[in-house]
């Protein structure tokens, strides 16, 4: 008898789950509209601001690729690598109303030749490694199909 | 240039780096001790030691004055041991300088020494949820070659840079190494070997990215009164400036080891020089010089690809001008304004606290016609470049 392993995020609070349109959940300053990835919760970035409250925001989904690589060694530790190992691209991506960079795996099978700089990806939540009882999950980026639709968010 | 901001070089001293396995403190000692002996100073002279630390030996390593000060004997120096990533070497000269400056001492020993595992640099151990260092490892599988990678693929898409360039600077750096008795590679490499090594993180492959070494390097510093009343040198080699600047808001380039980048949505973007600029114009301004009067520079090949940025961010060229430099032999030995005479990162590998330090040693080397097999003729002014995790800028220029 096999039991569904039980989804959990990698890391708590740094993204959303919701169904089809997961997000990246960013920080908003309240005083001067600062973003930030990871959150912040107790400064803001901009020297010129002292404000301490922030909201928690998704970011948007959607982004143009500022540049790109991949791991074709394992990471060491922390990182938990599959074995056998299998190569992942790694994305720098643009998010325009952020006016922020941002990393993340890209999905598998998607390799170097797949991506150009510019390229516009979308945000998923996908499996980063599992263990007995639990798959961990992670944000990752995942190149828009051409021709369906804009850089909405 | 000023007198007053400047201290003079009495001596610089290395242990070769290798991959030795031994207790770091052996390499910092070695160095110390020919810094020493070619400062022509005796150790219980020596009124500061300025440590630079590494993070990957123990305690000892956190406290890296003291050790190296215990292992020359206690003398009763004032200490200070400074950590700053790769910019630790430079923050302990800085240390050192201001203590200069400010009259508080006339001589001071610089120290900075380091013993690496072997492979990708890893965090330091345990699990550490709130450090975006432990957590870019987890969540993300980012290696250091993972952000190096990120910038040379950016270079070739903005610039037209070209995997040959790449491997053009590793020979050009491979060629300078093999003339240097204190690197660890000292073999030249032909083109067709670079671009056969293996790919680690496209577009950079295995002969591109710099190594994990040990090392370890050494200064002795003084007031250029001291200099002159007991100096060897009728001209010492001397530091005018140090600069050890931290970004500015927005910083919009993605840095080692971050998730993202700061958002520019508040201010707009910074309309001044990106941070890797500026690390060694505030050195330039500092000492009233400009890029147009170095004769020679080490800067931070961390790979073959960010030697090219490196070009433009000390200002040896303008942006994306730096492949041309580089296709003319300028960067070369023998060429207009050579780069990384020691061989750079590349003949190195990376010992973290001694990097810095070891870029001042090979300046002064320059300085004093004492590169054999790869000096670079007439030198008389050199600036180093370089840059710590999380936002230590370093730089420091030489002058004779």
């Amino acid at each position: 008898m096999t039991t569904a392993k039980s989804r959990v995020p990698a890391v708590e609070g740094w993204f959303t789950t919701d169904g089809d349109s997961p997000a990246l959940l960013g920080s908003r300053c309240r005083s001067c509209g600062t973003y930030a990835f990871p959150r912040e919760t107790f400064f803001c970035r901009n020297p010129g601001c002292e404000g301490t409250e922030f909201d928690d925001v998704p970011l948007s989904r959607r982004g143009k690729i500022w540049s790109y690589t991949d791991a074709r060694y394992t990471p060491p530790a922390p990182y938990v690598a599959a074995d056998p190992y299998v190569p992942f691209c790694i994305a720098a991506v643009e998010l325009a109303e952020e006016k922020m960079v941002v990393m993340g795996q890209v999905v598998p099978e998607v390799t170097v030749d797949d991506l150009a700089v510019g390229t516009e990806v979308e945000l998923v939540v996908d499996v980063l490694y599992e263990d007995d009882d639990h798959e961990y999950l992670v944000w990752k980026w995942r190149p828009v199909p051409a021709g369906s639709g804009g850089s909405g968010a | 240039m000023p007198d007053d901001r400047s201290v003079a070089v009495l001596g610089v001293g290395m242990h070769p780096w290798g991959k030795w396995g031994r207790n770091f403190v052996e390499y910092g000692l070695a160095a110390a001790r020919d810094a020493l002996r070619d400062a022509a100073v005796s150790w219980t002279d020596v009124q500061f030691v300025s440590g630079a630390d590494t993070i990957r030996n123990g305690y000892p390593g956190f406290i890296s004055g003291a050790t190296f000060a215990q292992a020359l004997g206690w003398s009763g120096a004032r200490v200070s041991s400074a950590y700053a990533a790769c910019a630790s070497g430079a923050t302990a000269i800085a240390a050192a300088r201001a203590q200069i400056l400010a009259g508080l001492c006339d001589v001071a020993l610089v120290v900075g020494a380091d013993t690496t595992p072997k492979g990708f640099f890893a965090p330091v151990g345990g699990e550490r949820r709130d450090d975006p260092d432990w957590l870019r490892f987890h969540l993300l599988g980012a290696t250091n070659p993972t952000y190096f990678a990120l910038y040379a693929r950016r270079r070739m898409e903005l610039f037209g840079a070209t995997e040959d360039d790449f491997a053009a600077v590793k020979v050009k750096n491979a060629r300078a190494g093999a003339a240097n008795p204190n690197a660890r590679y000292r073999q030249e490499v032909t083109t067709e070997e670079v671009l056969a090594s293996p790919m680690v993180a496209d577009p950079l492959r295995l002969l591109e990215i710099c190594a994990t070494s040990d090392g370890g390097a050494a200064l002795v510093l003084s007031s250029m009164d001291y200099a002159r009343r007991h100096g060897t040198r009728s001209t010492p080699v001397s530091i005018p400036a140090v600069s050890t600047v931290t970004p500015r808001f927005p910083q919009t380039v993605i840095e080692m080891p971050n998730f993202a980048t700061d958002s520019a949505v508040a201010v707009g973007a910074f309309d001044g020089p990106a941070f890797r600029r500026s690390i060694a114009f505030a050195a330039y301004e500092e000492a009233g010089i400009g890029p147009d009067d170095v004769d020679v520079a080490e800067v931070y090949d961390l790979s073959s690809a960010l030697e090219l940025d490196w070009y433009e961010d000390v200002g040896l060229c303008k942006e994306g001008e730096a492949e041309r430099l580089l296709r003319a032999g300028d960067t070369a030995l023998g060429g207009r304004i050579p780069v990384n005479s020691s061989g750079g990162l590349s003949s190195f590998g990376e010992a973290i606290p001694a990097q810095a330090i070891a870029q001042v040693c090979e300046l002064v080397w320059q300085l004093r016609g004492q590169a054999a097999g790869r000096q670079v003729e007439g030198a008389r002014v050199g600036v180093t470049a370089n840059q710590g995790l999380f936002g230590h800028g370093s730089s420091v220029i030489v002058t004779t």
